[in-house]
């Protein structure tokens, strides 16, 4: 691992719109520190560019410490880049050597567009969550906080599922593009919690018919989204989603809410 | 000339909020429907306002800038959420976590809006436990609870290190039920640009869709700003890149006033900039004060040497020694300022940024001996993993290096106890309003504020105001609409079209940045505000001539969505230097060099300083006028912090 400044060649996937054919765009960037994150040294990329009056390369950001899911981009062919269980905004250079070429691309899945450069469209997740990833409750009328017990196991559990920050590099690790440990992960937070037994069945069974209407694929179980998950979702999640499924479709279309069959006609 | 009514009730402090309740007037559920209301931010106050105001019938429509509702920096809040849930009989109550609350912000909040805030959160829990947050257990199957902050009592509720994450996705799975339910319209990707005011009320909202381009109306019968702070004016802070004080500025524009912008968090436990290029600051959680110790060289000659070779006898534990009490638990706002003294002696570790070494020790050898390296990995094992992912550096076998960072933001738009500003039908949550914290807030309360802004007081009084202004249809047509879309198009032009376009927006902000980081930062004296009063209009003026906005205006362009964030902060950041030289004391996060004892903590002046300062625009942002709401404290008298 380097410790002096370094000089790199970037390859950028520039794209202006949906529509627009995208190709890779070669820039170069000198002193680069290593205690740089790799969005600091798109930063120094795109001061470079405005100033010498070419577009930026647009890429979505926002907290820059692993939370708010906005970045991600797929770095020299992996999602969020070649460090295990971080976000490429808490990638740092120190990571990379002087010389070194990286190919930056956007998510790559139908199911996110691309919008602009490295920017894709991941409304897709918003909707699965829509169709019904919540419990059913109204402001005040909640019971005391304390009045149902969870064991500390299934407590720990849900926790552990509803870690996801909704990156989408699940997506972009999976070779089907599937959004499976993304939906798997919230049914399973849900599902876990005594809250989430009332809507269990018509939940999952309305969340994961919305995965299939966005176009996302199937999953074959390479796990490769468990590796890829900045936030280390385990794919177990995906066996639980499908037990739950399997469930809800066993006790047949009747006992589900109207919308679901409604989708399905 | 703006008069201020806090529109406070009277009567027995504990009495007000349930007798309010009863004297607001409610909208008929079958009339809920014909009002629209616009809320702005989809952070922990907008979500849950969006989402129960949307149950309880109204039309609403949520906009926020970001892919998701979801990304709202609520989402990286760390430590916990107090409630006055006394769950661990340790003797909490509403009325302790009122006195608290209202001692921690040093006398300068509202009695009657801290303690409905302490009677709301019980109720804040529950709602949230309902919808499935996984807060922390103990093994018989009950909420667990930590002490935060250096609370005497354990009333802070946590999920892991990722409190307000699980929250702020409780309040959006809310949300997302009454989107699905089509009673909450979502615009995502949409920056609110300009108020629209008809008639002296807020009926709507100018907004710039960062994918097109293109400007937008939106008309309402009340808007609710839930923004966020405005922490990001020094540049580097804790906050999210995006986070901005544009939509409350805009508001201050258009007639909103702008209370103690000069009241802004530094929190002590953030770890230090390594580079001129650093694009923000990570927070490390307090907790690790709880076991680790804070130190520096006593010798300036030494901190450049491995600080295993410095021996015990030339150390300086500064807070143990200043504070034997509190010691490394004393409060953020002093915590953060002895920190900045001995940085400021030369006798801050790691490496030099623009001079200067801003960094101290934060030490685990101790508690490592004492309690075993795996006891310390439990407890704070996940951050020290993101310690060294950061820096490279592995706190078990080097200490690590800690320096305060921007924060939270207890300033922000004036609101009566309706949260309502000076503009009518313009409401205020969350940090983006002023009302809670006074000069300085406790951990784990900001959370607390947002979610009871946003569930159990906004739904209440927003639907009193509708029911008694009843406000009448306005048209896009009408004059006052077309006039703001008139400002907002001439404001994107300005930005893209300067004469001599040369630097990037960051080239000014870090510059702006560092300007209010030094004068108006953890300490405060006259003549350096003065001083940054003549340079922030200085470089105001080579921003306005030189900024540099590449690519269309039709179109994504985050250089020009950065562009218009950073002349808001220029005219911010002047209104807080001014508050700052206003307020001719010390009191929380405010500190004076002027106004300090022999030892050097601050002196509050309760004869002359026990007003809330709110700023009126006057189209010079220079010379804004200062209105004044006087304090008067009634349950809680006022005294001298002391953590001695």
């Amino acid at each position: 691992m380097s410790q002096e400044n370094m000089k790199l060649t970037l390859h950028v996937w520039r794209q202006s719109g949906p529509q627009a054919d995208g190709f890779f765009e070669t820039h170069k960037v000198s002193d680069i520190s290593p205690h740089m994150s790799f969005l600091e040294m798109l930063d120094v990329l795109n001061e470079q560019l405005v100033e010498s009056g070419k577009d930026a390369v647009a890429f979505e950001h926002d907290c820059r410490e692993g939370i708010c899911g906005s970045c991600g981009m797929v770095v020299n062919g992996m999602a969020h880049g070649p460090q295990n269980l971080t976000t490429t905004c808490q990638l740092h250079m120190r990571q990379y050597k002087d010389g070194d070429e990286i190919w930056i691309e956007p998510w790559r899945a139908s199911a996110f567009p691309v919008l602009k450069d490295l920017v894709v469209e991941r409304a897709a997740f918003d909707r699965i969550i829509q169709a019904g990833g919540y419990v059913s409750v109204r402001t005040g009328s909640a019971p005391d906080a304390n009045e149902i017990a969870i064991p500390k196991r299934y407590a720990d559990s849900a926790m552990d599922a509803a870690a996801c920050i909704g990156c989408g590099a699940c997506v972009a690790a999976c070779p089907n593009a599937s959004a499976s440990l993304f939906t798997a992960a919230k049914v399973a937070h849900l599902g876990l919690l005594p809250q989430g037994q009332p809507e269990r069945l018509s939940r999952v069974a309305q969340m994961v018919m919305q995965h299939d209407l966005e176009g996302f694929g199937s999953c074959t179980n390479h796990g490769e989204c468990e590796a890829a998950c900045p936030k280390g979702i385990s794919i177990n999640f995906i066996a639980q989603m499908n037990r739950d499924y399997l469930k809800s479709q066993l006790l047949s279309a009747s006992s589900l809410t109207r919308k679901t069959a409604e989708k399905h006609a | 000339m703006t008069t201020l009514n806090g529109h406070i009730p009277e009567g027995p402090v504990a009495e007000l909020w349930d007798k309010h309740r009863f004297n607001l007037k409610l909208v008929n559920p079958a009339n809920r429907r014909k009002h629209k209301v616009i809320i702005v931010g989809s952070g922990l106050a907008g979500a849950s306002a969006a989402a129960t105001l949307g149950e309880q019938g109204y039309e609403v429509e949520c906009i926020c800038f970001h892919d998701s509702p979801r990304r709202a920096h609520s989402i990286a809040a760390q430590g916990g959420i107090n409630a006055a849930k006394n769950y661990q009989n340790d003797g909490d109550s509403v009325y302790r976590l009122f006195y608290d609350t209202v001692k921690g912000g040093d006398f300068r909040a509202r009695e009657a809006n801290v303690y409905r805030l302490a009677q709301v959160s019980v109720s804040i829990i529950d709602q949230c436990v309902a919808q499935g947050v996984p807060f922390a257990r103990e093994y018989g199957g009950l909420l667990a609870n930590r002490s935060f902050g250096g609370a005497q009592v354990s009333r802070t509720f946590y999920a892991r290190g990722q409190t307000g994450q699980q929250l702020l996705l409780g309040a959006y799975q809310a949300l997302s039920r009454q989107i699905e339910a089509k009673s909450v319209t979502m615009r995502n990707r949409l920056e609110m640009m300009d108020v629209i005011v008809v008639d002296g009320k807020a009926r709507g909202i100018v907004a710039r869709d960062l994918v097109t381009g293109k400007l937008s109306t939106h008309l309402a019968d009340a808007v609710v700003l839930a923004t966020g702070g405005y922490g990001n004016v020094y540049y580097l802070s804790t906050n999210a890149i995006g986070s901005n004080v544009t939509a409350a500025w805009r508001a201050h524009r258009r007639g909103a006033l702008f209370a103690n912008p000069c009241f802004t968090q530094i929190h002590p436990t953030c770890i230090p900039q390594a580079g001129e290029t650093q694009s923000k600051l990570t927070l490390m959680s307090e907790s690790l004060r709880n076991d680790g110790r804070i130190w520096v060289p006593k010798n300036a000659a030494d901190v450049t040497k491995d600080p295993s070779s410095i021996p015990e006898s030339e150390r300086d534990y500064y807070l143990e020694r200043r504070y034997p009490t509190f010691g490394n638990l004393a409060p953020r706002d002093i915590a953060s300022r002895a920190a900045k003294v001995v940085c400021d002696e030369g006798r801050g570790v790691g490496p030099e940024v623009n001079g200067q070494r801003r960094g101290v020790y934060l030490d685990f050898a101790d508690a490592i001996g004492r309690l075993g390296k795996a006891v310390i990995e439990e407890r704070y094992g996940n951050l020290f993993e993101m310690y060294e992912r950061i820096t490279g550096e592995n706190p078990y076998s080097v200490p690590m290096r800690i320096y305060p960072a921007s924060h939270y933001t207890m300033g922000g738009l004036w609101v009566d106890y309706n949260l309502m500003t000076t503009v009518e039908g313009l409401f205020g949550t969350g940090e983006a309003n002023f009302s809670d914290h006074g000069a300085n807030r406790l951990g784990a309360s900001a959370l607390m504020q947002g979610l009871a802004d946003g569930y159990f007081v906004l739904p209440y009084t927003l639907s009193n105001y509708l029911a008694s202004h009843k406000p009448a249809p306005v048209s896009q047509d009408a004059p006052e609409v077309k006039a703001t879309v008139k400002d907002v198009e001439a404001l994107i032009g300005k930005l893209t079209q300067a004469p001599d376009p040369k630097h990037h927006p960051d080239y000014y902000h870090r510059k702006l940045g560092q300007i209010i980081w030094d004068k108006c930062g953890m300490s405060r004296n006259e003549a350096g505000l003065k001083e940054a009063l003549r340079e922030i209009p200085q470089l105001r003026d080579d921003f306005w001539k030189h900024v540099k906005v590449s690519g269309e205006a039709e179109g994504v362009n985050q250089t020009l969505e950065k562009a218009a964030r950073v002349a808001d902060f220029f005219e911010l950041g002047e209104l807080m230097c001014l508050d700052a030289l206003d307020r001719d004391e010390s009191c929380g996060s405010h500190f004076r060099e002027e106004h300090q004892t022999e030892d050097g903590e601050a002196k509050r002046n309760d004869a002359d300083y026990a007003y809330v300062a709110a700023w009126e625009y006057t189209g010079d942002t220079s010379t804004p006028t200062l209105h004044k709401e006087p304090l008067e404290f009634q349950e809680v008298i006022p005294s001298v912090r002391s953590y001695k």
